[in-house]
């Protein structure tokens, strides 16, 4: 057995992991501690106990479970949404030949090359003429679809071996159930690594649901969490108490799929 | 009959409801925001045309000169900071050595974090008063910073949180792109007597670079979009040193009912995003290598 001795990059490596967890760490900690041990200078670094009253604060002076509920609903809609229109719109551009693919395909992948504050004030106004300010709808329908999911299922299936396609066709198989028989059960880690960008997304989507929604039992997570932090201004422990409520559950998501979930966003390359 | 069960029929069923959301909700509203900014609207009383006034009106407007010099200011620091310290990280992270998957999480974590619970989070660790971030500079033996709230201060440190924020998802970037480097391409670099500075700079920063363009790209769209962590922060403050376009668009057009200047605003953006981009497109044609 030869002594090696520990790598040099924990030089550099412990210090960067402390500074990037630090502030989770302290909002943790600090959402433990009484207000009085909040506010000392050197802060309290280590507290004597546990107090839980933060949590309850929270929970008793804001709806939580209703935000929860809008983020789950929005999220959960918008996703599946996706995956069924994006799947068919990016099959009928990978495999079928029709009239004006080409420059509906451009078209469509135009609104791509446009940010949503570019468009935000027409979109307001499309969604007040349907009548949906104010509406959890008024977050669904614009994301129904997004070009980019059409985008990236179309380059997957296009790299799927079409023989087996040809085949099913020839015996019969429509086209829907060559997609659903064939191209969709190949595609899951498209599919996959789509919903999670999608649903990272619309949990985390912040302007829009600002604009559209004004009553607070309507709101989602975020924009719940944000009126959250003007009701409770310098009352750190419960502020942090439901900013740990809110953002726990996408963080243990990430610690129990990490793997996967950092494949998803090296192979998309996307963050909300 | 047989025109029924042709392909175009088929194709043109498939992309129809996509094809109609993406037209209510993305192709009519590009177009309708650009008519928009010929007009004025306050989002109740019908509009009416005021021909080129909102353009005229920004050239003039000290706000907009502000909030375009503060975009500017944070998207130069923010794309080279984020990058290169990403890229940094990343080289460090590329490694087996004990504890390594810890100093990963660590790093990836924020990126699960959203927009406005890192702001709320930084709200405290860079408060005045009881702040960590006060505690950490005294211990260090420097004094006391506002940051937030320090009009010289309040756009720097934006800079950090966003950077803390987002570092995780370009390291993701660069791990799998080092990864993908061909193990043999490093030891032929070692062969012919290249040190590990000469191998990184002539070997992996080159194979880097899709990646690396990549990164810029969507850096730079992003950050001349910042709002949620502005509005979940300094408000545009103190004394206007954080108030960046999208923020004003915002502002003037549902706090200040001006939908019409608003959109002015956003087909500036607009025209400046694209013109960036295409521009560091130009740029990266002879700076970037694909490998075959």
């Amino acid at each position: 057995m030869r002594f090696s001795w520990p790598s040099p990059r924990h030089l550099f490596l412990a210090p960067l992991a402390l500074i990037m967890a630090a502030p989770l760490i302290w909002m943790a900690i600090t959402s433990i501690e009484t207000p009085d041990q909040a506010r000392q200078f050197p802060p309290v670094l280590i507290p004597h106990g546990i107090d839980w009253h933060n949590y309850t604060r929270a929970v008793d002076s804001a709806p939580f479970g209703a935000w929860y509920m809008n983020s789950i609903i929005v999220s959960l809609v918008v996703v599946v949404s996706n995956l069924v229109l994006c799947s068919l719109a990016a099959y009928a551009f990978a495999r079928v030949r029709f009239f004006g693919s080409n420059v509906l395909f451009i078209a469509l992948l135009a609104t791509l090359m446009v940010p949503f504050q570019v468009i935000l004030i027409p979109t307001f106004l499309i969604v007040r003429h349907m009548g949906l300010i104010d509406n959890v709808a008024a977050l669904i329908f614009p994301n129904l679809v997004n070009a980019f999911g059409i985008f990236m299922l179309r380059q997957f299936f296009r790299t799927l071996p079409i023989e087996l396609e040809e085949a099913a066709r020839i015996d019969g198989c429509s086209r829907v159930g060559v997609l659903t028989k064939i191209v969709l059960p190949l595609s899951v880690p498209a599919l996959s690594t789509l919903a999670l960008i999608m649903l990272l997304w619309t949990w985390n989507d912040f302007l829009w649901p600002l604009v559209a929604i004004n009553t607070e039992k309507h709101m989602t997570l975020q924009v719940g969490l944000s009126t959250f932090q003007g009701q409770h201004q310098t009352q750190w422990t419960v502020l942090m108490a439901g900013n740990v409520l809110a953002l726990l559950p996408l963080v243990v998501a990430f610690l129990l799929t990490q793997r996967s979930f950092v494949r998803s966003i090296a192979a998309s390359g996307v963050k909300g | 009959m047989r025109f029924l069960r042709s392909d175009h029929v088929t194709g043109w069923l498939l992309v129809l409801p996509a094809t109609l959301v993406l037209l209510v909700f993305g192709l009519i509203p590009i177009g309708w925001s650009a008519v928009l900014s010929f007009q004025h609207n306050d989002l109740l009383s019908p509009p009416h045309w005021v021909g080129a006034a909102n353009y005229q009106a920004l050239r003039h407007d000290p706000v907009f000169r502000k909030s375009i010099h503060n975009t500017v200011v944070y998207t130069v620091l923010f794309v080279p900071i984020s990058i290169a310290a990403a890229l940094g990280v990343a080289v460090a992270l590329n490694t087996r050595i004990r504890g390594i998957s810890v100093y990963r999480t660590a790093v990836f974590v924020p990126v699960a974090v959203s927009t406005v619970a890192t702001a709320i989070i930084f709200n405290w660790v860079f408060d005045p008063t009881y702040g960590i971030a006060n505690w950490l500079l005294n211990e260090l033996g420097i004094s006391s910073q506002g940051f937030f709230q320090d009009p010289d201060q309040a756009l720097y440190s934006i800079v950090a949180m966003t950077v803390w924020g987002w570092i995780g998802f370009d390291v993701i970037i660069y791990l799998a792109a080092l990864q993908g480097i061909p193990q043999e391409l490093l030891e032929a670099a070692a062969i012919d007597g290249a040190g590990r500075w000469a191998t990184f700079r002539s070997v992996v920063l080159p194979l880097l670079s899709p990646a690396t363009l990549f990164l810029v790209v969507w850096s730079t769209i992003n950050a001349l979009q910042l709002f949620d962590e502005i509005y979940n922060t300094t408000r545009g403050g103190p004394l206007q040193s954080t108030t960046v376009v999208v923020y004003y668009l915002w502002q003037q057009a549902f706090q200040f009912f001006q939908a019409g200047y608003g959109a002015a605003i956003a087909e500036v953006l607009l025209v400046a995003i694209l013109v960036v981009t295409l521009l560091q497109f130009l740029v990266s044609r002879r700076a970037v290598h694909y490998t075959s």
